[in-house]
C-alpha cells in the first residue's frame, strides 16, 4: 500500500508560471493510472515518490516505510526507495549491453541470486537473445521491455511508470498494455502509471486519479468514471462526453424525474440534486449512450448531421452542438439512406444524462 | 655543440604530473559543482575558474605566499621533508597544475551536467550509491569530452611560465622546464637551442590539440 500527501510549491519564475502541487491519495496493489493533462503535477507526483525532488510538505509512505515526513525531517535517498521507475525515453544506460544494464540493477542481490534473476527476468520479458545487444541496437518495443525489466530486477515495492506508451505505434502500445497486466497479475505492489492517454487510462485502471493544475479532482474506478464523471471538469479532462448546458423545467422528485431544456428543446431529465425551477445546470452524455432517430419522438432533438467518422469500432456522428453520436456500422447503413431524406433526430435517453454541476441559480435572469 | 634536453623530459615529467593531480583534483571538484548544491559553490566556481583569468605572476606570487619557506605549508613541509618545496620540480608541478586545472574543471563540469539526467535518475532508483553512478554511469558517458579536456590541460601544463619562474625558479639541471629554457636560450643568444625547442614544443603541442580535437568529434558514438 503506498500512502501519499504531499504539498509542493514553485514561486514563479523568469519562464515559468508559480505552481502548486496539493494531492493526497492512497494505492494499493494494482494499477493506478495518474490522469491528466501535461503540467498538472502528475510526473511531480512520480518524482516526490522516487525521491528526485523533495516536497515542501506531508508524507509519503509505503508498505509502512516512511519514505518522506516533512515533520520528522525524513527524505530517503532515492537507492533506499525500492521504487522501480520507468523513465519517459527508457533511460537504459547507452554504454552497456542490456544484460550489463540488469546487472547493474542487479548489484544488491547476493551473488548466486544475481545471474538467476537476470535470466529469469531477461526469459520472462523475451528479451533473452537480445541480451548482448546495446541499447541504440534496440527498437521502442524492446527497450521498453529491457527498461521495465531493469526496474523489477531488485523486487521493488512500488513500479513507476511515467508515459510508457510515449512513441510506440498501436501494436507495441497494445503489447504493452498486456505487459502491464500481466505484472499486475503476477506482483502484488502498486503500479503508477502516468499518462494523458484515455483509452490507456481506460484499459488498464484499477484506479484512476484525475489530474488538474496540481491538484487531484477525482478518485475513482474507471467504469465509475465513465458512469458519473461528477464534475464538469472532469468529464472535460477525460472528454468523450457531450457536455450541456440545461434549465430546469420541472422537477418530480417522487418519481425521480425532471424536465431540462436542452439546445432549445425541452427533454425528459434525471433526478437533478439541489435544483430548483428556472436554475442552470450541466449534463453530460457519452456518444454510445445517444441514438440516433430518422422521426421526432420522445427525447429527440432535431439536428443536422455535420460529418460522420469510421472509428475502429464505430461510425462516430458529429451533429455539432455537442452531439456526437456513436453507432454501429451496420445500424449507421440502414439509417443513412431515410436521414438524408427525412433529416437527423438525436435521441438523449433521460437515464445516460448526467449532472455534473451544482445548480447556477437563476443564471439567465 | 650538444644539446641540453634536460628541460624538455622535465617539462613532460612536470606536465605528466599535474595532468594527473588535475585530473584527479578537476574531476571531483566538478562532479560536486555539477551534482550538489553546498554553501559556498559560487565561491568554488569563481576560485576554480580564476587561474585562467590571473596573470601568471600573480598566480606565482600567491603561490609564494602559501607554500613559500616563511609560510605554514612551507614550513611543515621544510620540518618534514628535510627541504624547502619551493624552487624544486614538486614547486613546478604545483604551478602547473594550478595552471592546467580551470580547464579541466570548466569542461568536465559540462560534460558531467550533460549526462542525461534520466540516465542518472535511473542509476539512483536501482540502488546505486553516488560513487557508483560516478565510476559506473556518468564518467563513462562523459569520458570523451573530459578525456579532450586532459589532453589539453597537459598542453596547457606543458606551456606554463610565469607561474612556474616564480615558485620554482630557474636552475638549469633542476627546475628549468622547457618554457624557460626557451627564453633563457633567447636571452644568452643560443638561437640554435631556442629553435629546436621551439619546434619540439610546437609539434608536440599541434599533435595534442590534433588529438583532443579526436577525441571530442567521435563522442555521439553510441
Amino acid at each position: 500500500m503506498l500512502r501519499v500527501t504531499i504539498g509542493k510549491t514553485f514561486p514563479a519564475g523568469p519562464e515559468s508560471a508559480a505552481f502548486k502541487l496539493e494531492i493526497e491519495f492512497e494505492a494499493a496493489p494494482g494499477v493506478t493510472v495518474l490522469y491528466g493533462p501535461s503540467g498538472s503535477g502528475k510526473t511531480l507526483t512520480l518524482d516526490s515518490i522516487a525521491g528526485f525532488v523533495a516536497p515542501d510538505s506531508g508524507r509519503i509512505l509505503l508498505n509502512d516505510r516512511i519514505l518522506f515526513d516533512s515533520g520528522a525531517r525524513v527524505h530517503l535517498p532515492p537507492r533506499d526507495r525500492q521504487c522501480g521507475y520507468v523513465f519517459q525515453n527508457y533511460a537504459l544506460f547507452p554504454h552497456m549491453t542490456v544484460r550489463a544494464n540488469l546487472a547493474f540493477a542487479a548489484n544488491r542481490l547476493p551473488r548466486l541470486e544475481r545471474h538467476r534473476r537476470i535470466a529469469e527476468l531477461l526469459d520472462r520479458f523475451r528479451i533473452a537473445d537480445l541480451a548482448g545487444r546495446f541499447p541504440h541496437e534496440l527498437s521502442g518495443g524492446q527497450k521498453q521491455r529491457a527498461s521495465i525489466a531493469r526496474s523489477l530486477i531488485a523486487s521493488p515495492d512500488a513500479l513507476l511508470l511515467d508515459e510508457p506508451a510515449n512513441g510506440l505505434d498501436a501494436s507495441l502500445r497494445s503489447d504493452l498494455h498486456s505487459l502491464i497486466r500481466e505484472i499486475r497479475q503476477s506482483l502484488a505492489i502498486p503500479i503508477l502509471l502516468v499518462t494523458h492517454n484515455p483509452e490507456e487510462c481506460f484499459a488498464l485502471a484499477d484506479q484512476v486519479l484525475v489530474y488538474d493544475a496540481g491538484t487531484i479532482l477525482r478518485r475513482a474506478a474507471p467504469l465509475e468514471l465513465l458512469r458519473n464523471p461528477g464534475t464538469h471538469d472532469v468529464a472535460r479532462l477525460l472528454g468523450g462526453f457531450n457536455i450541456y448546458e440545461a434549465e430546469v423545467i420541472a422537477l418530480n422528485p417522487g418519481r425521480q424525474t425532471s424536465r431540462v431544456r436542452v439546445l432549445n428543446t425541452e427533454i425528459d431529465g434525471p433526478h437533478l440534486r439541489g435544483c430548483f425551477l428556472g436554475d442552470q445546470v450541466a449534463l453530460c452524455a457519452r456518444p454510445e449512450e445517444l441514438r440516433i432517430a430518422t422521426s421526432p419522438g420522445a427525447n429527440r432533438i432535431r439536428a443536422d448531421l455535420s460529418h460522420a467518422l469510421d472509428r475502429a469500432q464505430c461510425i462516430r456522428a458529429d451533429f455539432g452542438d455537442e452531439l456526437v453520436a456513436d453507432t454501429s456500422r451496420s445500424e449507421w447503413l440502414a439509417l443513412k439512406e431515410a436521414g438524408e431524406r427525412d433529416g437527423w433526430w438525436v435521441e438523449i435517453p433521460a437515464a445516460n444524462l448526467r449532472q455534473i454541476s451544482r445548480a447556477l441559480r437563476n443564471a439567465r435572469k | 655543440m650538444r644539446l641540453d634536453w634536460f628541460p624538455l623530459w622535465l617539462s613532460l615529467e612536470v606536465a605528466t604530473a599535474a595532468t594527473l593531480i588535475s585530473l584527479a583534483l578537476g574531476l571531483w571538484i566538478a562532479w560536486l559543482l555539477a551534482n550538489r548544491d553546498f554553501a559556498g559553490k559560487s565561491a568554488v566556481d569563481v576560485i576554480s575558474t580564476l587561474p585562467l583569468a590571473l596573470p601568471p605572476t600573480v598566480l606565482g606570487y600567491y603561490l609564494l605566499v602559501v607554500i613559500g619557506r616563511s609560510s605554514w605549508i612551507g614550513r611543515v613541509w621544510e620540518a618534514v621533508a628535510g627541504s624547502p618545496l619551493v624552487f624544486t620540480w614538486r614547486a613546478a608541478v604545483i604551478a602547473s597544475t594550478l595552471h592546467a586545472i580551470p580547464l579541466l574543471i570548466k569542461s568536465s563540469r559540462a560534460a558531467l551536467e550533460s549526462v542525461d539526467i534520466a540516465c542518472e535518475r535511473a542509476a539512483r532508483s536501482l540502488g546505486a550509491s553516488e560513487w557508483r553512478l560516478f565510476w559506473r554511469v556518468s564518467l563513462p558517458l562523459a569520458r570523451r569530452p573530459i578525456a579532450a579536456a586532459t589532453v589539453l590541460a597537459f598542453a596547457r601544463s606543458l606551456g606554463d611560465f610565469g607561474a612556474t619562474l616564480m615558485i620554482a625558479g630557474d636552475i638549469p639541471g633542476r627546475t628549468q622546464t622547457a618554457a624557460i629554457a626557451i627564453y633563457d636560450a633567447v636571452e644568452s643568444g643560443n638561437t640554435m637551442t631556442a629553435r629546436v625547442l621551439v619546434i619540439v614544443i610546437s609539434i608536440l603541442t599541434a599533435s595534442i590539440v590534433l588529438l583532443a580535437n579526436r577525441l571530442e568529434k567521435r563522442r555521439c558514438g553510441y
